[in-house]
């Protein structure tokens, strides 16, 4: 077969090849497109890290208190209401039928609602992490905590998630990458992200093999600099004398 | 709640869609899990060869597939394999081929770390006794592996069964479009989305208790 890069630099709408490859005013060639597409899946992904991240960490926090069975109970059915539901159903969920069922979220758009499905999907591992991660800290640093005569929301905040956070460092950069890819599932509802990219310019240009090696290449520089990234934070917060357990070899 | 139509959730209606759907997801989700199993142990057998040639291609495979979104490895087979055949093939069988090929590669992560939780000693017992390579690992080293594994390999089922619902992208026949098509035949998509995620949830959650009842009854006694 022929190669055809050329087809980045077309005009999406007069498919004529511009000359410096981005179109003049207002047109916007495939290259263009595919940028933005691009910027599209990093918002999707770093506004739904944060809601999970957020929320994966008040939940996976109250799923270790002490000697409050109904809390942890609560905790352990959202984990698995969110992790049970395969995440394009949980997406559609959250587009087609909450918007009908709650009046006030009727005009909400459709990249926002799919933020909250991703960020709620994602909440449920990273709470069964973060839960893991207070677990795996020796018992006593709890009772030292409660000895020193800090309430329980202190020993929290200062002795047990300071730790627990450092040692789930490994699986919070997978998970931060499983978001990266499954951002692309947004595609269902027509969020303009890189795979609803990869699909429309593959059928308005038949280039499907250009399109999606660049796209793919897209995905993987995204995965690659997250993690970097993680691997330098890691570094930066490292307690001298702690080594963090790596994670699990499963999931997506 | 507000308007939902309680008459669509009439089995005898859209239980032809579901099940057709079903019949799919279950025939994709066994044949992956059993594939990408099969595929797997061989990758993970090469990377832990200790031969640079055939460590390689291994690796580069497994970091690659793992690097990629699901939903663009199914595109990208359902490009690429009519163009390597020569002949369009079905939404379905790409669809089989495409997660035989990307399961493979998580399945073999999970075979690798198997293997290496094997202690040393059992490698070299079988090595002393006079086993080949080859008899080494089917006697002695894979048959405990797998024993090991096999909570994580059905976890890996589940979440394989839930991300069947991805062929959606390419418009194959599975449950969750079952569900979709009986939706828009009858007008009701809303109840059809209600019913889709009731139905994954009760045979998701049911498959991970299970699992985790058997997790307590299969470890090893040391």
């Amino acid at each position: 077969m022929q190669w055809d890069w050329q087809v980045f630099c077309e005009d999406t709408i007069t498919r004529e090849v511009q000359p410096r490859c981005f179109g003049p005013g207002g047109d916007i060639t495939y290259v263009e497109w595919m940028l933005s597409a691009w910027g599209w899946t990093v918002s999707v992904s770093v506004l739904a890290l944060l809601l999970a991240l957020l929320t994966g960490s008040v939940v996976g926090t109250l799923r270790t208190l002490p000697s409050s069975p109904w809390v942890v109970r609560l905790g352990n059915a959202w984990v698995e209401l969110f992790r049970n539901i395969p995440l394009l159903v949980q997406i559609f969920l959250w587009y087609h039928v909450i918007p009908a069922l709650v009046p006030a979220l009727k005009g909400v758009p459709g990249f926002v609602l799919v933020v909250i499905a991703l960020g709620l999907f994602t909440s449920a591992r990273i709470a069964e992490q973060v839960k893991s991660g207070i677990q795996s800290l020796p018992r006593g640093q709890r009772y030292a905590a409660l000895a020193l005569g800090l309430t329980t929301a202190q020993a929290y905040r200062y002795v047990l998630l300071p730790m627990a956070f450092r040692i789930i460092i490994p699986p919070l950069t997978s998970e931060t990458m499983n978001i990266f890819k499954n951002s692309s599932v947004a595609f269902a509802v027509s969020v303009a992200e890189l795979t609803m990219f990869a699909m429309q310019a593959q059928e308005e240009t038949s280039r499907g093999i250009e399109i999606y090696l660049a796209v793919t290449g897209l995905y993987i520089v995204s995965a690659f600099a997250i993690n970097r990234l993680m691997a330098f934070i890691e570094r930066r917060v490292r307690v001298p004398g702690f080594i963090a357990a790596a994670g699990g070899a499963g999931g997506h | 709640m507000l308007n939902l139509d309680w008459s669509f959730y009439d089995w005898a209606v859209i239980g032809p869609f579901v099940l057709k759907g079903l019949q799919f997801s279950v025939l994709l989700t066994v044949v992956a899990t059993l594939g990408g199993i099969a595929f797997g142990t061989v990758l993970a057998l090469m990377r832990l060869s200790g031969r640079k040639w055939l460590e390689l291609p291994a690796t580069v495979y497994v970091n690659g597939m793992r690097s990629i979104p699901l939903v663009m490895v199914i595109l990208w087979f359902f490009l690429l394999v009519p163009f390597v055949i020569g002949r369009p093939i079905g939404a379905e069988l790409s669809a089989v081929i495409t997660f035989i090929a990307f399961e493979a590669a998580y399945f073999s992560e999970i075979v690798r770390a198997g293997i290496q939780s094997i202690p040393r000693g059992q490698v070299m017992a079988g090595h002393a006794l006079g086993l080949t390579y080859a008899q080494n690992m089917r006697y002695v080293i894979l048959p405990q592996a797998f024993r090991n594994m096999l909570p994580v390999f059905l976890t890996q089922t589940i979440i394989l069964f839930q991300d069947t619902s991805l062929v959606y992208a390419i418009g194959a026949y599975d449950m969750l479009k079952g569900f979709e098509v009986a939706g828009k035949n009858y007008g009701r998509p809303i109840e059809a989305y209600l019913a889709a995620a009731v139905v994954y949830f009760v045979i998701c959650y049911s498959l991970s208790a299970l699992v985790k009842r058997l997790h307590g009854r299969i470890a090893i006694i040391r």
